[in-house]
C-alpha cells in the first residue's frame, strides 16, 4: 500500500493511503476520545468527540470518518479540542436523564469514564429531562432511552454484523430516539435475534440484561470485535 | 432556630433543628396565652413513589436507598424482599445472614446518631443551654469521651456495611436473592475486633439514660406521655426482631390485638388519609378508623410489643424497661431514647453471634431469579419503625405503581401528638425561653423522624400552612411553590 506523509500533534508520520485519522491515530499511540466509534462495525462520526484540527481549514473534522491525505497538519490536543470535548460531554448529560448513582452501569460505563476524563465537574448547560421510555418488553433485556446517547452502535451492529436490522432512528434533533422495527415495542419484534450483540456494545445503562443490579453488569463489547475479525479470517 | 411570636398569637419554630429533614411547627395560642393546639408541618416534597413507576422493579434495592442516608440498608432490604417476592425466590443462607448483619448495623449506626448526635446534648448540656454549643460539637467539648465513642459506635455500624458491600452509605450490595459479594475472612475478624467496645459504649449509653431518668423522673413519665396502639414486628415467639418477622398490634393497655400478620398483608390493617396542612400522611390502623386507630411504631413500638430480645444482656435490660410499664407498654415518649439504646445493646450481640456463623463467609450469596409475578410486598424495621415497600408490574416487569409506607409517616398522627403535648407543658403565653421551644422539638426529636422518607406522595396533597387566630379564623395561609 502507498505511504503518504502527514504530521500529527508534531510528529512527522509515513502512512498508508485510505485510512482515517483514527486509525492511524490508534496506530501511532495517539489517544483520541471516542463515544459512537466501534472496533468491528461502520463509522458515522454521530458523536462528535474524535474532532481534530487540520491545518488549511477551519472546520474541526472527526477523526473517525476523515481520511489521511497527504502533508497533513493534524493536530488531536489543542485547548480548543479540549474545550470542544468538554462541552460535547456536558451536552450527552445534558440531554437525556442520566443519573449515575442509581444506574445499572454504574462503575461500567464509557459515558462516565469520558466524564471523569475531560475532567466534568459539571453541567453548564440546562438539562432537558425529557420524558423517555423504558421498553421492558423484551424477555431478557432493557432498552432505557433515558440513558441512551444516539451513538448507535447497537443499530450498526445489528445491521452490520447480526444482520437482523432491528434497531433504527427515528426523528430529529433532541427528539431522535432509536426505535426497535417500526417503532413498536421491542418484545414485539419480528426481526430481533435475542442476540445481545447491542447489549454487549452499548457504552452506557441504556441497554442492559434483566434482573442484572447494580455493580453485577458485565458487557463484553471485546465478543463484537473479535467476532467480526474471526469472519475477516474466514474462520 | 428562629423562633417568633406572630401578632395573631401563633408561635412558629423554623426549622426544627437536629432532625433528619426540615419541618415547621406552629402553636397556636388561645387569648389567655395558653396553648390550643400544635401542629408539626412536613414541607418536603420527594416523588419517589411516582418517578419510579415505568423503571424495572430490579432497580428498586438500587434507586430507593437514596431515599435517605441515615436508613438507605432497611429501603434496600425490603425493596430486594419486595422484588423476591415477585420472582418467587428466597436468598441463599449466607446471603440472608449477610443482609440481616448489615441491617443490625445500619441499627446501630442510626441509633448512636440519634442517641450521641442528636439528641444527648439536650440532657447532657441542659434543656436551656445555648443552642449554639447544644450538639455534638459541645459535647465534644464538655465530654470528649462520651462524643468520641458515640461516633464511633456510629463508624462501627456502617463499617459493618463497608466491609461487606464496599460502601458506608447508599450501600448498593443488598440484590434480590441475597448480596451482591461474600464477606472476606479479613473482614469478619476486623468486624469482630470491635464487638468489645461498641457493648461498652452502648452500656455506657444506657447508664446515661438511666441516670438521666432517676434524676428528672417527674420530666422523663410526663413528657408526652399519652396512650396510643403500637406496631412493631416479632419473630414466631413474640422476640424483637428488626429484619423480618410478623407484624403484632398492640393497643394501649397492652392487649394484642394482631399477631403473627404476614408483612404482604399490611393493608387489611392499616390504610392512609391525607391531610391539607402537611405532605406526611396519616397512616392508622384499620379496625379501630381514623379518629381512634393512630399508633406508633420504632423503637419504643418494638420493645412495648415485643415478649422478650434474643440476646441476654438486651433482654436484661429489656425486664429493666418492662417494669416501668408494669405490665403496660410504656406511653412517655422520652423512653424512645432508652428502647433505642436496648435496642443497639441486642444489635451488637446479634452482630457478634452473627458474625460466629461457621457460614458467614460462604461465597453462596446470591440465588438467581426473573420476573414471574406481577405484585410483590417487602418489609422489614427500620430504626425508625416498621418500612413497607409494595410494588405492582406489568407482565413485563415494568413498575406500574410503587407504595412506600415509611415509619416516619406512621408515627406521624403520635408527633402532632407529642407536640401538642409538651407545648402545653411548656409553653405558657408569649414569654417563651428557647428551652422551651427546644423541648418542643425535643418531642419531635424523641421519634428521630426522617422527613425526607416519609414525604413522597405526588400530587394529591398540597403543602398548606394555615395560620388562626384564638378566634378560629384562618388569618394567613401559606403555601409553596
Amino acid at each position: 500500500m502507498a505511504k503518504i506523509p502527514l504530521t500529527i500533534d508534531g510528529k512527522p508520520l509515513e502512512v498508508d493511503t485510505g485510512k482515517t485519522i483514527l486509525e492511524v491515530c490508534k496506530e501511532n499511540n495517539i489517544e483520541i476520545l471516542t463515544m459512537c466509534h466501534f472496533e468491528g462495525i461502520g463509522d458515522v462520526g454521530a458523536c462528535r468527540l474524535c474532532l481534530v484540527e487540520i491545518e488549511g481549514t477551519t472546520k474541526l473534522l472527526p477523526a473517525c470518518t476523515t481520511k489521511v491525505a497527504a502533508n497533513q497538519v493534524i493536530k488531536t490536543n489543542t485547548e480548543k479540542l479540549k474545550k470542544y470535548q468538554k462541552i460535547t460531554t456536558e451536552l450527552f448529560f445534558a440531554e437525556r436523564n442520566h443519573i449515575c448513582a442509581v444506574c445499572v452501569a454504574d462503575g461500567n460505563c464509557e459515558l462516565q469514564d469520558l466524564g471523569y476524563k475531560v475532567g466534568m465537574d459539571h453541567v453548564r448547560f440546562p438539562y432537558l429531562f425529557p420524558k423517555a421510555e423504558v421498553d421492558t418488553s423484551h424477555p431478557s433485556y432493557v432498552m432505557d432511552h433515558n440513558r441512551c446517547i444516539m451513538c448507535t452502535r447497537c443499530v450498526r451492529v445489528c445491521s452490520e454484523v447480526e444482520g437482523a436490522h432491528n434497531w433504527g432512528v427515528k426523528n430529529r434533533g433532541v427528539e431522535v430516539r432509536i426505535i426497535s422495527d417500526f417503532d413498536t415495542p421491542w418484545g414485539d419484534s419480528t426481526t430481533c435475534t435475542s442476540c445481545s450483540k447491542c447489549v454487549n456494545v452499548c457504552p452506557t445503562g441504556a441497554l442492559w440484561p434483566k434482573a442484572t443490579v447494580q455493580g453485577q453488569l458485565v458487557k463484553n463489547p471485546k465478543m463484537v470485535s473479535e467476532l467480526v475479525a474471526k469472519r475477516k479470517m474466514n474462520l | 432556630m428562629d423562633s417568633q411570636i406572630n401578632k395573631d398569637n401563633t408561635i412558629l419554630i423554623s426549622p426544627v433543628t437536629r432532625i433528619e429533614g426540615h419541618a415547621k411547627i406552629t402553636i397556636d395560642l388561645g387569648p389567655d396565652g395558653s396553648v390550643k393546639d400544635a401542629r408539626f408541618h412536613v414541607n418536603e416534597f420527594r416523588g419517589f413513589e411516582k418517578f419510579c413507576e415505568g423503571r424495572y422493579f430490579t432497580e428498586m434495592p438500587t434507586i430507593t436507598p437514596r431515599i435517605c442516608g441515615i436508613c438507605p440498608v432497611s429501603h434496600s432490604v425490603s425493596s430486594a424482599k419486595a422484588c423476591e417476592a415477585i420472582m418467587g425466590i428466597k436468598p441463599t443462607y449466607t446471603g440472608d445472614l449477610l443482609r440481616r448483619l448489615i441491617h443490625l448495623g445500619q441499627v446501630i449506626s442510626s441509633h448512636a446518631l440519634s442517641f450521641f448526635h442528636l439528641s444527648s446534648p439536650d440532657f447532657i448540656l441542659g434543656w436551656d443551654s445555648d443552642p449554639a454549643v447544644r450538639n455534638i460539637v459541645g459535647l465534644a467539648q464538655q465530654s470528649p469521651d462520651l462524643a468520641l465513642r458515640g461516633i464511633r459506635l456510629r463508624k462501627f455500624g456502617q463499617e459493618i456495611s463497608e466491609r461487606i458491600t464496599g460502601k458506608k452509605i447508599h450501600i448498593m450490595g443488598i440484590v434480590p436473592g441475597g448480596v451482591g459479594a461474600p464477606l472476606s475472612e479479613e473482614n469478619r475478624k476486623a468486624l469482630l475486633g470491635w464487638i468489645a467496645e461498641a457493648t461498652q459504649t452502648t452500656l455506657m449509653g444506657i447508664d446515661l439514660i438511666k441516670k438521666y431518668h432517676d434524676q428528672n423522673k417527674d420530666m422523663v413519665n410526663s413528657f408526652a406521655n399519652f396512650p396510643t396502639l403500637y406496631l412493631g414486628t416479632v419473630g414466631p415467639q413474640g422476640e424483637w426482631e428488626v429484619y423480618d418477622g410478623k407484624l403484632r398490634f398492640m393497643d394501649a393497655d397492652g392487649k394484642i390485638l394482631e399477631d403473627q400478620i404476614d408483612p404482604k398483608n399490611y393493608l387489611d390493617y392499616i390504610a392512609e388519609r391525607a391531610i391539607d396542612w402537611s405532605y406526611l400522611k396519616y397512616p392508622y390502623y384499620k379496625p379501630y378508623g381514623f379518629e381512634k386507630g393512630f399508633y406508633r411504631v420504632g423503637p419504643l413500638a418494638r420493645l412495648n410489643v415485643s415478649s422478650k430480645m434474643k440476646t441476654p444482656k438486651a433482654q436484661k435490660e429489656f425486664l429493666n424497661f418492662k417494669s416501668i410499664g408494669a405490665g403496660k407498654p410504656v406511653h412517655g415518649t422520652f423512653y424512645f431514647h432508652y428502647t433505642r439504646l436496648i435496642e443497639c445493646l441486642s444489635a451488637v450481640e446479634e452482630a457478634e453471634r452473627i458474625l460466629k456463623d461457621p457460614k458467614i463467609t460462604s461465597g453462596d450469596t446470591q440465588t438467581a431469579g426473573k420476573h414471574n409475578y406481577n405484585e410483590g410486598i417487602g418489609s422489614s424495621e427500620a430504626p425508625r419503625g416498621t418500612l413497607f415497600h409494595h410494588y405492582k408490574t406489568d407482565d413485563s416487569g415494568r413498575l406500574t405503581n410503587v407504595n412506600l409506607l415509611i415509619a416516619t409517616g406512621q408515627n406521624n398522627p403520635a408527633m402532632n401528638r407529642s407536640v401538642l403535648e409538651v407545648a402545653k407543658q411548656y409553653v405558657h403565653g408569649k414569654n417563651v425561653k428557647e428551652g422551651a421551644l427546644n423541648r418542643v422539638e425535643a418531642a419531635i426529636r424523641c421519634y428521630d423522624p426522617c422527613l425526607s422518607c416519609s414525604t413522597h406522595a405526588i400530587g394529591s396533597m398540597p403543602m398548606l400552612i394555615e395560620i388562626k387566630d384564638h378566634l378560629g379564623r384562618t388569618v394567613h395561609v401559606l403555601k409553596r411553590g
